[in-house]
């Protein structure tokens, strides 16, 4: 019934406290708001249905109130569903009985506390082996995993102290262990990283991005930072007052919030590190091919009001670029071939390069910054003016902004009227 | 006026009831109360004063320090000087007997008051009425239940000393932090063993408090139990109120004050982490051992770690 690319699937999830849980699931159902539940019932999630890929970190972020932690809470269990499903691998964990949780928490899910949780009367390592021992494997074994996993976050050394010796990052860092020890599929972090200092929050999740890369764990991390978020995240989920209001990529989010209160949201976050270069590229205006030759090329610049312009083998690999200065003297000198006069440096960044690592190639190059994929191919250009309107909050503006080329020098369009009447290519009307 | 509730004449029926119907359970109690006294006092009272002082005062060095130990030793010799030892030791039976027993019912309760809000609400009244009941009121019931001697007097104290132990350790239990509750929970562990492993051990403070309060209250119990027959220092203290003799009084008095003292400190060392403190000593003792060999390891990693130090 599952595909295995789908490591957890919540459908929708409703979590009410308090009385007539049951009945104000049908009335939320039926579109009452939740604060008209009336007195003594709070509706901490609504409606909430997501499905996590294998190997994906989902991030679900809002601010404190709106659910987040109830949520997942509700993904190992740990707060009963009022309504709704959750599975993991496959398998429904709502409405089952308490061993067979106890079971699936033990194989499947594991969870990283706010505030660490761990036992302070344990020794760290003690702690990192804590999952493996409810699972029931031999002492000596399950030192030897914890020992590992302990020099993998890199507190070696530090096995035989208490949590309370240590400070929160390395609490946390103990907390991760334990959670990577019992070496499940899926890990839920509730906050994991929000009671540490801001310094030690960036080591952190650097860290959990490297760790994430080798193991491949399915990660689930709630947070109420939207750059954290941003940072982590391959997706995200936005919740608000219980309900998840958009679900998507952080760039999705950024570009196209799915209503005001995401798009006030997201307004603080730095674009410049989110944002890649493939998310602001435009289509570039003209490419030329080495096989139209040195006129070709004159005659695409101009059609375009070009100074320069990239040239591409058919299959649009990026080879280098010619100025329309260059093309001119070629054509002068009668030469059709494009080989002598293409520029190598062409200066082009990888379609996932931040924005703020733009800025200075997009200086430096003499035409709008080309953006090139995984396999050398131009799938975009970068003109610097589409940098600021993404800087300034509507990648939009630049559509109504006017390019600017260079005007060329009196000589050069003197020359190019030489030359064009030479070749009998332009119509003198046109010239003028 | 006619309006009267006959409240006292229920009470008294319902006792005579018990009385009738349940004679032999008071007596099967009375056996084990009466045999676990005279286990106690055999242990304590066979052997000689010095002994029992020697043995006393090196457990209380090991628990707190010299200090402690000088003292204990002092204020036993004290209530030798003041042949007082033989009641002291029947008040010490009484208690310990009294105490433990207490125990054995409050912190199973407390574990269950904790775990579930009904009983809970069940459990608090029926523990303020316990304490709150004057103490020589429970002697009554318990002379016509159990007739003159030790057994009522364990069984008031029992009575009487029950509520600290309920309540600190219910309060000790639903104060454990509730995400490492929840951690226990994560991984998959059981009930009964998140109570083993992590509630009653971040509980243990708050339940060795009340364990100390236990054995405070019964002390307190004890000597009121003089009354009934009970023996030990209250019989002393009871008989010289009624001789009117204040030397007596004041010795036999000194010497609870003493015996007091000396149990308060003892399960106070055991309240306050020190038995944690023990074990950690005792661990840190054993790796000290293999530090030598590993000693490199440490240093190694410590420049990466020590950042996370100073930030925090």
């Amino acid at each position: 019934m599952n595909d295995d690319t789908i490591a957890l699937r919540a459908d929708g999830l409703y979590k009410v406290f308090g009385r007539h849980a049951d009945e104000a699931v049908i009335r939320l159902h039926q579109g009452t708001p939740r604060d008209q539940l009336g007195h003594g019932t709070t509706a901490a999630v609504i409606d909430a249905s997501f499905e996590v890929r294998r190997g994906e970190i989902f991030v679900v972020m809002g601010l404190s109130g709106s659910g987040k932690s109830t949520l997942i809470r509700m993904l190992n269990g740990l707060h009963e569903a009022t309504a709704g499903t959750v599975e993991i691998g496959g398998e429904r964990i709502t409405d089952i009985a308490p061993k067979r949780l106890r079971e699936i928490r033990r194989q499947r899910v594991s969870m990283v506390f706010q505030h660490f949780a761990l036992l302070p009367h344990r020794t760290v390592l003690d702690n990192v082996a804590y999952g493996l021992e409810i699972q029931g494997v031999a002492k000596a074994e399950r030192e030897a995993k914890a020992r590992e996993v302990t020099q993998i976050v890199g507190l070696a050394g530090w096995e035989d102290k208490l949590p309370g010796q240590l400070s929160g990052g390395m609490q946390q860092r103990v907390g991760l262990a334990r959670a990577l020890t019992a070496d499940t599929d899926v890990l839920l972090m509730d906050e994991a990283f929000s009671a540490l200092d801001p310094l030690i929050r960036r080591e952190m999740q650097e860290q959990l991005l490297d760790l994430q890369a080798t193991l491949g764990k399915t990660i689930i991390f709630i947070t109420h930072d939207l750059n954290e978020a941003m940072f982590l995240g391959d997706r995200i989920a936005v919740m608000r007052d219980g309900r998840i209001v958009q679900v998507g990529t952080p760039e999705e989010i950024l570009t196209d919030p799915a209503n005001e209160y995401v798009e006030q949201f997201v307004q603080d976050v730095d674009r410049t590190r989110v944002l890649t270069a493939e998310s602001v590229m435009r289509k570039p205006r003209a490419v030329v091919h080495p096989t139209a030759g040195a006129r070709g090329a004159l005659q695409v610049m101009r059609d375009e009001q070009l100074s320069a312009v990239y040239v591409t083998q058919r299959d649009r690999t990026l080879i280098g670029w010619v100025s329309d200065r260059d093309a001119l003297d070629a054509v002068r000198r009668g030469e059709r071939s494009l080989e002598r006069i293409v520029r190598p440096d062409h200066g082009a960044v990888a379609h996932d390069t931040p924005l703020a690592e733009l800025f200075i190639p997009a200086l430096e190059a003499q035409l709008p910054l080309g953006v090139t994929d995984a396999r050398g191919r131009l799938v975009g250009v970068v003109p610097r003016v589409t940098l600021l309107a993404t800087l300034g909050g509507e990648p939009e503006a630049d559509a109504q902004a006017s390019p600017r080329p260079d005007p060329l020098p009196a000589a050069v369009v003197d020359r190019a009227l030489e030359a064009a009447v030479d070749s009998g290519a332009l119509e003198t009307k046109e010239a003028i | 006026m006619d309006f009267r509730i006959p409240f006292g004449s229920w009470v008294e029926a319902g006792l005579d009831w018990i009385e009738d119907n349940l004679d032999w359970l008071f007596d099967l109690l009375a056996a084990v109360y009466v045999a676990l006294y005279d286990a106690v006092v055999w242990v304590v009272a066979t052997p000689p004063a010095v002994v029992v002082i020697a043995v006393l005062a090196v457990l209380a060095l090991a628990a707190r320090g010299w200090r402690f130990g000088l003292g204990t030793a002092l204020g036993l010799l004290f209530i030798v000087g003041v042949d007082q030892w033989d009641n002291a030791m029947e008040t010490l039976a009484l208690v310990v007997v009294a105490a433990f027993l207490a125990i054995v019912v409050a912190v199973p309760l407390g574990i269950w008051a904790a775990r579930s809000d009904r009983v809970s609400a069940v459990i608090k009244p029926v523990m303020d009425f316990l304490q709150t009941m004057p103490a020589f009121v429970y002697l009554i019931p318990a002379i016509g239940l159990f007739g003159i001697g030790v057994a009522p007097g364990i069984f008031a104290t029992v009575l009487f000393a029950l509520a600290p132990g309920v309540r600190l350790t219910e309060l000790g239990i639903r104060g454990v932090d509730r995400e490492v509750v929840e951690a226990g929970q994560a991984f998959g562990s059981t009930p009964g063993r998140i109570l083993r492993q992590i509630q009653l051990p971040l509980a243990m403070p708050s339940i060795m408090a009340g364990i100390n309060q236990v054995i405070m209250l019964s002390l307190s119990m004890v000597v009121i139990a003089g009354m009934v027959g009970a023996g030990g220092l209250g019989g002393d203290v009871t008989k010289s109120l009624s001789a009117l003799d204040t030397a007596l009084g004041f010795e036999a008095g000194l010497s609870v004050v003493i015996l007091a003292i000396i149990l308060d400190r003892f399960t106070g060392a055991f309240g306050m982490k020190r038995g944690l403190h023990l074990i950690r000593r005792l661990r840190a003792r054993g790796r000290a051992d293999d530090a030598a060999t590993t000693a490199s390891s440490p240093g190694a990693t410590a420049p990466s770690t020590a950042r996370d130090t100073v930030a925090a």
